[in-house]
């Protein structure tokens, strides 16, 4: 008898612990995705904020760029540069035929011809002299030297040449190859060639769409907030504004997007692709979350503050602008912050209104058409070229730093000047 | 424009508040008691000032472009053209008198044209004399009525009320908004394919349904067997219930450890943690699970014989699932939290250990509030969207092998509005009749759950 009860305290003991263990392992799991989550975007995305460089000695001959004596500043703008880039990247193999002096032009962007003339502007009294020239590597080789291409596949299946391979090795072993901090990535806009891609356009998109919906959003929720808490009547109808707005809280993000489309794009006509429509459509979607985040830290403001006021005779407005509002404001502003947040890493219903078209210029307004980057890491992320993967990455970790940054805002604003009743 | 009248008009509100402040110090001055503080003349006059030019302003955005288009298209009026031809005419002569217009200008267009700039020169004139003349009138208007026995900040106040008033309707009218734009849509789908049809139909290929011009678009034969959303809807469930297998175990255990055993030191770390995995934007999750879980899952499968699409149902529902788990684990903590001790220390006296007070005490009287939040969690997983359009199929296959591709709703909005649309064709309306769908779904799934919460909330407090 009493072994038999030992036996089933013992086996009360044990399930106690698995039960803890399952919890424990629960946890240990989750932390686990989000290491290797973080992790794998780390490890793929660190090598795009590097850049491969081909150092290449250029002729400037000024025949071959059609310059007469002595050019203007015009001239030089208007010169012919091809003809030198192709005949300076054709000299890296003195013995080259027609396709291979084709294979060598494609070792580099084709943005060389610029890169060249850029070299001139610079320095005009290059003319008949020879320079090594810095060239943005085609986004193959960049791979190659990262080493995250392959290259034992056979030739047919990869798509840089064994030719190409060879060329490449020597100026490795020449010190003509050179990887320094990508700071084109910042500041170019998106293109279709991986190495000259940037995320200049989508970010500023990025920012105009904030901006649209910060300008929107806030007063609107603030207002809305002070109302339902400090002189809403308890009735049918503001429990019905109260349902509506828990309800638009979780109502999924892709429906907004159809609003959107529907509505603005379809019966106001505001222009497409554009931050405005971005940043109205994102407004709608913050909004609850503003009010919701408005309410709670105007109901945690003690009456006692509004009952002094009141009995100093100050009106219930007076009361409410002077007092209430501004003690709730730090709680308002994090809950702003953190809906933000939330609005920058929407990509649906972006898409949904036409910010994924492909823009190669920088939006100077929020009435250009642009993307925005979660929506550039989507389109990136379809593209097939090898490339864009730590491109995609990299996107990622801006993305992601700009999240943290505004989340850590969030936490200070409350931490710091957030009253603590009681 | 436009911005320098606006800067202007607020320009002279500001004035107008500092000439009603001024004029409250003067009647002080007299020795007469003011009834209310000198600001509150100052915002009355603003107040006089900004409601006439918001009413003016509204009024001209309204009626400007309907009365420049009627007065263009009088000149057509009784030459026999049809209602389209005369939008298009309207259309291109203003397209033409921007500069944006590439196609073949003809002398008619080119005078209308100059018509609408003309026309528009004298609205914009007209508006600017208007609205001055109104904002001056109604400020003296009102300058002149102050007096020491005026009220002043009572209608201030209600003003204010006002304005507050109308901001918390921006919930209602977003509401609004959304089955506006929702509803017209999909009537109009609903009257080529029977609803029936939509509902039951087995075979899903919008591709088919492709117009070429408008007398095709209403052969409702074109369409017969093109529109059935099964496929989709059970991919949409399919995938959120691979999903919830994920994050049901994984949050609900965890959300429980973090309430009942964790020491604090441990809560404090472990939670703003896991709730980082709810701030990753979804994108994010849709490149891993397209990168990195597919080919994972591909490779094991092919390692075991098993033949895994690359965009399976599992890479799409697991990673989903990964994204839900703070959702679960962090509203089932707080549930947790809120069964009051009382119960946990009846269950202590009569040698219960803490597992066995969790699961037959605790556990069942929190169970309201972890359905409710097992609920919202749900809701989420039907509307994601941006994990399923990157790793899942888009092709929409009625299957419920997990190693197989399909497609959900969300999906399928994306594929169709992605790119130029054209509205009238049925395959974009059967978008909006999808998003119309998911949103009723997940509203009746976001009421129950709220209200379950609800209920759960007030029994313990």
């Amino acid at each position: 008898m009493n072994k038999n009860k030992e036996q089933l305290l013992n086996k009360r003991y044990k399930a106690e612990q698995r039960f803890r263990l399952y919890g424990l392992s629960a946890i240990f799991m989750a932390l686990l995705f989000l290491t290797i989550f973080i992790f794998k975007i780390f490890s793929t995305g660190y090598s795009a904020f590097q850049k491969t460089w081909l150092i290449v000695p250029v002729t400037f001959d000024a025949e071959l760029m059609m310059l007469d004596q002595n050019p203007s500043k015009e001239d030089l703008q208007d010169a012919d540069y091809y003809d030198i880039a192709l005949k300076s990247m054709a000299d890296l193999d003195p013995n080259a035929n027609e396709d291979q002096e084709n294979e060598l032009k494609r070792m580099v962007s084709y943005f060389f011809e610029k890169e060249i003339k850029n070299e001139l502007l610079n320095d005009p009294n290059l003319i008949g002299k020879t320079k090594e020239v810095y060239l943005t590597a085609s986004d193959d080789l960049d791979q190659v030297f990262k080493g995250n291409y392959p290259r034992d596949l056979p030739e047919d299946q990869r798509r840089v040449s064994d030719y190409q391979l060879k060329i490449f090795d020597q100026l490795v072993t020449n010190g003509k190859v050179e990887s320094k901090f990508n700071i084109s990535f910042f500041t170019n806009a998106d293109s279709r060639e991986a190495e000259l891609a940037g995320i200049a356009s989508s970010f500023m998109g990025s920012i105009f769409s904030i901006l649209v919906c910060l300008m929107i959003a806030f007063p609107v929720a603030v207002l809305a907030a002070i109302y339902l808490e400090e002189f809403a009547p308890k009735n049918r109808f503001t429990d019905f504004i109260e349902v509506n707005i828990n309800n638009l809280a979780a109502v999924p993000s892709i429906v907004f997007g159809l609003l959107g489309l529907g509505v603005l794009l379809a019966i106001f006509h505001l222009p497409r692709s554009t931050p405005l429509v971005g940043g109205i459509t994102l407004s709608l979607m913050t909004l609850p979350t503003i009010i919701i985040a408005a309410r709670a830290s105007l109901k945690a403001v003690p009456p006692s503050i509004r009952e002094a006021a009141l009995a100093m005779g100050a009106s219930r407005m007076q009361t409410t602008m002077h007092h209430t509002v501004p003690l709730s404001m730090p709680g308002t502003l994090s809950g702003t912050i953190i809906g933000l947040a939330q609005a920058l890493g929407e990509t649906a219903p972006l898409i949904l209104i036409g910010m994924v078209a492909f823009v190669n210029t920088i939006p100077g307004s929020p009435m250009d058409p642009a993307a925005s980057l979660p929506v550039q890491i989507y389109i990136w992320a379809e593209s097939a070229e090898r490339g864009f993967v730590e491109k995609v990455s990299a996107c990622i970790m801006v993305l992601l730093g700009f999240l943290i940054i505004m989340n850590l805002f969030a936490q200070i604003i409350r931490h710091k000047f957030e009253k603590k009743w009681s | 424009m436009n911005l320098i009248l606006f800067t202007f008009i607020v320009l002279l509100g500001f004035t107008s508040y500092y000439f009603g402040r001024k004029k409250a110090y003067t009647i002080q001055s007299t020795k007469k008691r003011l009834t209310a503080l000198p600001q509150f003349y100052g915002y009355y006059l603003a107040i006089w000032c900004a409601i006439p030019a918001f009413i003016i302003f509204s009024l001209w955005a309204i009626f400007e472009p309907t009365i420049v288009k009627l007065l263009i298209l009088s000149d057509y009026s009784n030459q026999g053209y049809l209602d389209d031809e005369l939008n298009l005419l309207y259309e291109k002569s203003k397209a033409l008198s921007r500069g944006q217009f590439t196609g073949e200008i003809t002398p008619f267009i080119e005078a209308s044209a100059e018509k609408y700039l003309s026309l528009r020169s004298i609205a914009q004139s007209s508006k600017v004399v208007i609205v001055l003349s109104a904002i001056i009138a109604s400020v003296a208007y009102a300058y002149k009525r102050i007096s020491s026995n005026s009220r002043t900040r009572e209608p201030v106040e209600k003003f204010l009320n006002a304005v507050l008033f109308t901001a918390s309707l921006a919930a209602i009218l977003t509401t609004v908004g959304i089955v506006f734009s929702l509803i017209f849509q999909t009537i109009d789908f609903f009257k080529v394919i029977p609803l029936f049809d939509f509902v039951f139909g087995t075979h899903w290929y919008p591709a088919k349904a492709f117009v070429r011009d408008s007398s095709e678009a209403l052969d409702p034969t074109m369409y017969s067997d093109t529109f059935g959303a099964v496929p989709i809807f059970a991919g949409t469930f399919f995938i959120a219930f691979i999903a919830m297998c994920v994050a049901i175990p994984i949050g609900l255990m965890s959300g429980i450890y973090l309430a009942e055993y964790a020491s604090t030191k441990v809560r404090q770390y472990a939670k703003p943690l896991i709730e980082i995995l709810a701030g990753i934007p979804t994108v994010v999750y849709g490149f891993f699970a397209a990168l990195t879980v597919g080919p994972f899952l591909k490779e094991l499968g092919t390692s075991m014989g098993l033949e895994v699409s690359a965009e399976s149902a599992l890479a799409a529902g697991g990673v989903m699932g990964i994204m839900i788990i703070p959702f679960i684990s962090s509203l089932s903590d707080d549930v947790i939290t809120s069964v009051p001790q009382s119960l946990r220390d009846g269950s202590y006296a009569i040698g219960a250990t803490k597992s066995e007070t969790i699961k037959r005490v605790i556990f069942p009287a929190a169970l309201p509030g972890i359905v409710g939040s097992i609920l919202l969690g749900v809701s989420r997983a039907i509307g994601e969207t941006m994990i399923v359009v990157m790793a899942s199929g888009l092709a929409a296959n009625l299957t419920l092998n997990p190693l197989e591709s399909t497609s959900t709703i969300t999906a399928q909005i994306v594929v169709i509005l992605i790119g130029d649309q054209a509205f009238g064709d049925p395959k974009t309306q059967a978008a909006f009749a999808l998003g119309m769908s998911l949103f009723l779904v997940t509203l009746c799934l976001n009421i129950v759950a709220l209200r379950v919460v609800k209920k759960y909330r007030e029994k313990y407090e």
